[in-house]
């Protein structure tokens, strides 16, 4: 409660009542009105967010913030939100990227605005909902919640494919989640309740931790997305519009993760401890080979959605080493891939509305003609290659020193990364930025407006911010994550 | 020999009903064929008034009437209030589509209410030969219902198949029944429960008993393998019929099973919930994968009612309170999604054109994104996929059959019930993604687009706030003291 108001349910409904108010202004007529109250929601949803900021407490480990209604009272199930040092900067991260997407989506987006710009909002407050439900039922309603307007704004929006890729990303992720409510059915009638915290504290068995681990496994391993079960990023992110797919790398590849801090560690330790060598290997599956694969890819998009699923790679290496540099440096590299890979996502927009092509062939030369741009697009190039001194190194760097101590290979097998990275991310931009201008389309081209301007410019801020000065990222998180790995050490059995 | 009158108010809905159904039958008979709008009035009327008389007389513990033939109970009245408003929701619906076909006549409301009254019977009646009274009444109305529009070929065969595959389920459960008579010695389901658990009857008998009488209820509800009948009714059946039979008997039906079950055969709840379990999986599974196939939206949802009858046989499986209590939640909603979504179809057609195949879904948000939305959230609802209401349907049997130890057959619910939330997501699809090739706007009287979105936004908020009318069920399976 801040200034007597429940403020995370301000923070999670704000912007889906400013959703409903810009579908309210019906059809395209009345198109400006409709990004106006966008944009105004999507601001203030971000302004009712900063208290959390300003108001939170890192010397505990405890939830801050917390709300309790009774919702479902046959299901003892309640309305129970709470924040901790995790969580927070998810929520920041989610509000802070939903002003960008609706300005980016200004100008781009012609038809059926309203429904546009009101799915982000509507999703933005949702994706907030799910970090911030402390009840296992309801995580799961704002999770599943979550699917319908990115459906939407894939299947209306995206590209020529965008049929397939919808229904493809909602039943691909849909499976995982119908076996996860299985595990939270089970874990209700094994203690009565819904509240996640009573799971860290219920003795379950070996087996079934290890049940329980898998079904959560399979619902948010889907989300990261880790190898293999990747396969449908690529298709929704080259499919979905430029706003849909800063939304798809920055947040919701992160509730994926989110999961696994939440539920799987803390509720299944011992099954986590017993998986971990399994998990570890997929994460560097990710990593080597998910970034060689990005290294052959002919198209931009595609190229920066493998090059997501090789960074999250390194969230779930870091998360499943089980020390605190690990675990933050995790929780970093998530904030920092959410800048990034959403600045990249913006940054291949800007290219795709001058030449409708997101093929790395149709271009060389940019620089030439958009210098500025050009000037950004390094930044973010060299942020997601993990530059020292970009938000890119630091999450990075951490779970790299959280590896050596777990064992030197690991560590040698994560920092490959860093080649790979730059491989594919530094060679696809000499040959789209660099270079003897490479067609007339390319001649054409005029460099960025002040509306791009402003969205790259905060964007780079960000970035350049994190790198530089990345302490109290680490240091509001720091109580929760050593609680977290208590409750990881603390055999259930 | 003592005559004493029984007690008349556990019945007294089911009798002002029959009175107000004579009285409309008669007048109807006097009115000429322009000024049927009054027939419609005072169904609607008759409906509006049960209403009321059911909530007066509602008991909250169980009442017996007619020498323990008949009972009132909180959930007879409850499911009573839920068969009066679907009735009255579907009239609603329907008038301007049956007007247009030349079926807005007499014989469609006097048989709408007969089946009504036969409904009623089901829910409350606690005596076999009661059961099976109620059920004939409103199995008799719909058969001649879904021939109604005489000259096409397609509604009298499908009112043909009805009437012939009914009459056989009508007659396994006749068998059951005569071999549970047998066994026990007793039509009275309370009177049967108590030989049962006194071991006195023969278990041989009872068993096959049993076998018999869950086919015929298989049959009635249309659980697979008994479901043959489901699509080829629903599609030849005007939709405003179709939506009929989907709806408001699923609810009677439901108390039916749990009658006769939960009440009667409750010791044998070992031996039944196997083969509502292989029902169950078999309709989740068949339900779910043959819908994906279909082209026509009344066929897709008539395969779509039959996984959703294998969801409900999911809750009634538990054989728990809990379990029966989800079942009833599950059946309420499947009755208000039901109602929805025929009611689109119904709204979307016109004269000449049925609006019943997926193809005149498409761009439906270019024409009217309101219409739009309100499929989608039935749609969304029908899958299972929170905020709307189905999930919590989905969930609470699912939490009752896992509850029950049910493990596998949850884990192939939730798999059947992935595979169902493609083709649902397909309607969507049409509606959102694809371009119209219709243009035409859309006509509908505007009581029948009011109470649609109505409809369609219970969907959303019953979903977020799902608790009253879960503990009403809960609630309401307590006092029926199963």
């Amino acid at each position: 409660m801040i200034l007597g108001m429940p403020i995370l349910s301000v923070v999670i409904w704000l912007p889906i009542l400013a959703g409903l108010a810009v579908l309210a202004t019906g059809g395209d007529r009345n198109a400006n009105m409709a990004r106006m109250i966008a944009l105004v929601g999507s601001i203030l949803g971000f302004l009712v967010a900063i208290p959390l900021y300003t108001q939170f407490n890192p010397s505990t480990a405890g939830m801050q913030f917390t709300e309790m209604v009774p919702w479902v009272e046959r299901f003892h199930v309640n309305y129970h939100l709470g924040l901790d040092g995790i969580s927070l900067w998810l929520v920041l991260l989610n509000c802070f990227t939903t002003p960008l997407v609706v300005i980016a989506g200004w100008k781009v987006i012609e038809n059926k605005v309203a429904q546009y710009m009101a799915a982000f909002l509507i999703m933005s407050g949702i994706v907030n909902g799910v970090f911030m439900a402390l009840d296992a039922l309801l995580f799961y309603v704002f999770w599943e919640a979550m699917l319908i307007p990115m459906f939407i704004i894939i299947g209306v929006w995206g590209g020529p494919n965008r049929v397939y890729a919808a229904i493809k990303f909602f039943l691909y992720t849909l499976l995982g989640s119908l076996l996860m409510l299985v595990a939270l059915i089970y874990l209700y009638n094994k203690s009565g309740s819904f509240n996640i915290l009573d799971y860290y504290r219920l003795p379950i068995g070996i087996t079934a931790q290890i049940f329980i681990f898998i079904a959560f496994f399979l619902a948010f391993a889907v989300k990261v997305p880790m190898w293999p079960v990747h396969t449908w990023l690529p298709d929704a992110h080259v499919e979905a519009p430029t706003g849909g797919s800063v939304v798809l790398a920055a947040i919701m590849l992160k509730v994926g993760a989110y999961g696994f801090l939440r539920f799987s560690l803390p509720i299944a330790p011992d099954a986590s401890h017993a998986l971990s060598g399994f998990m570890i290997t997929l994460s560097l599956i990710a990593v080597i080979y998910i970034g060689l694969v990005a290294l052959v890819q002919t198209d931009m998009k595609k190229l920066i959605a493998y090059s997501s699923i090789s960074h999250m790679g390194f969230v779930t290496l870091g998360i499943f080493i089980f020390n605190s540099i690990g675990t933050e440096g995790a929780i970093v590299q998530m904030i920092s891939h959410g800048l990034v890979s959403g600045a990249m996502f913006l940054c291949v927009g800007v290219l795709y509305d001058r030449m409708h092509s997101r093929k790395i062939s149709d271009y060389g030369g940019v620089a030439n003609k958009m210098p500025m741009f050009a000037a950004f697009f390094m930044l973010f190039a060299m942020a997601n290659s993990g530059l020292p001194g970009t938000s890119g190194f630091a999450g990075e760097f951490m779970v790299i020193l959280g590896a050596m101590k777990a064992n030197f290979w690991l560590a040698f097998g994560a920092a490959t990364t860093l080649v790979f990275g730059a491989a594919y991310t530094l060679w696809m931009f000499k040959r789209v930025i660099f270079g003897a201008i490479a067609n007339s389309h390319v001649a054409e081209l005029a460099d960025i407006s002040g509306r791009e301007f402003l969205f790259l410019a905060i964007l780079a801020i960000g970035v350049l911010g994190m790198g530089l000065y990345p302490l109290p990222v680490s240091e509001l998180m720091h109580a929760s994550v050593s609680d977290l790995l208590a409750h990881v050490a603390h055999s259930k059995l | 020999m003592n005559f004493s009158v029984p007690d008349f108010t556990p019945a007294l809905p089911e009798i002002f009903l029959l009175c107000a159904l004579s009285a409309i039958l008669v007048v109807d008979l006097f009115i000429e064929d322009a000024k049927r709008f009054t027939t419609y009035l005072l169904t609607q009327g008759a409906l509006a008034i049960s209403v009321v008389v059911t909530i007066m007389t509602a008991h909250m513990s169980p009442v017996h009437t007619f020498s323990g033939m008949y009972v009132s109970d909180m959930m007879t009245s409850v499911l009573k209030v839920g068969t009066f408003l679907s009735v009255m929701i579907l009239l609603s619906y329907s008038r301007d589509y049956l007007q247009k076909r030349g079926l807005f006549r007499g014989e469609f409301y006097t048989l709408t209410l007969f089946t009504t009254l036969g409904m009623l019977v089901m829910i409350s009646a606690s005596n076999f030969l009661t059961l099976y009274l109620g059920l004939e009444l409103m199995s008799l109305s719909l058969y001649a219902m879904v021939a109604l529009q005489r000259d096409s070929s397609i509604s009298t065969e499908a009112a043909m198949k009805y009437f012939v595959l009914g009459a056989l389920a009508s007659g396994l459960l006749l068998y059951g029944m005569s071999m549970l008579y047998g066994a026990t010695g007793s039509l009275d389901v309370s009177r049967i429960l108590e030989v049962i658990r006194s071991g006195q009857a023969n278990n041989n008998v009872l068993v096959f008993g049993v076998v018999f009488v869950v086919a015929g209820l298989g049959f009635k509800l249309g659980a697979v393998p008994f479901h043959m009948w489901i699509p080829d009714v629903y599609h030849g059946a005007p939709t405003a019929i179709t939506l009929f039979i989907g709806s408001a008997p699923k609810l009677a039906a439901f108390a039916f099973v749990l009658r006769i079950l939960a009440g009667g055969l409750q010791p044998l709840v070992h031996d039944w919930s196997q083969m509502l379990a292989i029902l169950s999986v078999l309709s989740m599974g068949l339900g779910n994968i043959t819908a994906i196939a279909q082209t026509n939206l009344k066929r897709m949802l008539a395969y779509s009612t039959i996984s959703h009858m294998g969801f409900l046989l999911l809750g009634i499986l538990s054989g728990t309170v809990n379990g029966y209590s989800s079942a009833m939640f599950y059946v309420l909603i499947y009755a208000l999604m039901t109602l929805g979504g025929f009611g689109m179809i119904m709204l979307l057609s016109r004269e000449g054109f049925e609006a019943d195949n997926l193809d005149d879904y498409r761009g439906l948000n270019a024409r009217s994104p309101w219409h739009a939305f309100v499929m989608l959230l039935l749609m969304f609802s029908m899958a299972g996929i929170p905020p709307t209401v189905g999930f919590y349907a989905k969930f609470s049997v699912l939490q009752a059959a896992l509850n029950a130890g049910h493990l596998g057959i949850v884990i192939a619910a939730v798999m059947f019930s992935l595979i169902g939330a493609f083709y649902y997501l397909r309607i969507v699809k049409l509606m959102y993604f694809d371009a119209p090739v219709d243009h035409s706007p859309i006509v509908g009287t505007s009581d029948c687009r009011i109470l649609l979105g109505v409809n369609g936004l219970a969907m959303l908020l019953l979903g977020i706030l799902p608790s009253s009318l879960m503990a009403l069920c809960a609630q309401s399976i307590q006092s029926a003291g199963f």
